[in-house]
């Protein structure tokens, strides 16, 4: 915000492109056959989900900025996840040599 | 409209552009090493749209994180494991694509609606603009002070699990044989436990 008397860009412009960004990681998530490519779009709905947050923390919450601080959480849980799981996805290949989703099936009954 | 305000919306445009379609890409693209770059292109997006939202701290905090460190493990992840595979045709693969994209834009249909049917309590109060970053680290070491303590935890005990994870065990066979064992770093000459033997 630039202190202009009209925001040149609305709060709903922001949340369209995180339900943009979120939907895009969703569908990646389900139909990805590469386990790298899972994790990635796990990172972009965490990415959706901050851009939220910032900008609710932004044109709602004035001098409390809550969803800086949340978001920061965000962003360190994100790293742990995305290291716990390529340490998961090195050790699946070492034992399956492949890293496609679908023959990843042995927890099946 | 003041150019400073269109500047702020053309800078949201292309922003906006770049995180879309890069993120597009990434979840398209056959080559997943194009898909890791344009991953990191639209980390740099998101970092932009903070700069806009006016949180500095935020943005390099996105940038040093993702981009420096989380990009960089996964493009390491994908040249340890990029090994040119044949994926098995599955059936209804195609049908199951078309359906999982109908069920996503129905969800993004869903929360477009609510973004704009609910009644947001506009014009808030005003933002706090460039104080954001000491104001964050009075809430990290006052009020936020548990969640923080917890996250050192949680960073501590991801990298001791990735370290237990991820590790060979070579250094055993090592001290057994005696043997200098000079192996690749993935391939680490040992059969594989899981592989289905069953199936020709």
């Amino acid at each position: 915000m630039l202190n202009s008397p009209i925001d040149p860009i609305p709060l709903q412009a922001y949340l369209t492109l995180a339900s943009l960004l979120f939907c895009i990681g969703v569908w990646g998530l389900i139909n990805s056959r590469n386990a790298v490519r899972v994790l990635m779009s796990i990172e972009l709905m965490l990415n959706a989900v901050n851009i939220n947050l910032m900008a609710f923390s932004s044109f709602l919450d004035g001098d409390l900025i809550r969803g800086q601080v949340f978001a920061v959480f965000v962003i360190t849980v994100a790293a742990a996840e995305a290291a716990v799981g390529l340490a998961i996805l090195l050790s699946l290949y070492r034992n399956m040599i492949t890293v496609d989703m679908e023959s990843f099936n042995l927890l099946r009954w | 409209m003041t150019i400073a305000a269109s500047t702020e919306l053309i800078c949201f445009l292309i922003l906006g552009a770049v995180v879309v379609l890069g993120s597009i890409g990434v979840v398209l693209l056959t080559n997943i090493v194009y898909s890791a770059f344009l991953l990191g292109g639209v980390f740099m997006a998101v970092a932009g749209l903070y700069l806009l939202l006016n949180a500095s701290f935020v943005a390099a905090a996105q940038v040093l994180v993702y981009v420096g460190a989380v990009n960089v493990l996964i493009l390491f992840a994908i040249m340890l494991v990029n090994k040119k595979e044949e994926l098995k045709p599955i059936k209804g693969l195609q049908l199951r694509k078309i359906l999982s994209g109908a069920i996503c834009l129905g969800l993004l249909s869903l929360l477009i609606r609510v973004d704009f049917t609910t009644p947001w309590n506009l014009p808030g109060p005003k933002a706090i603009g460039e104080d954001a970053t000491e104001r964050i680290g009075e809430h990290l070491f006052t009020d936020y002070l548990l969640p923080f303590e917890l996250a050192s935890v949680l960073l501590l005990m991801a990298m001791i699990g990735a370290i237990v994870l991820a590790r060979r065990d070579v250094l055993i066979q090592d001290l057994d044989t005696e043997k200098a064992i000079d192996l690749p770093i993935i391939e680490n000459g040992k059969e594989p436990l899981l592989i289905d033997k069953t199936s020709p």
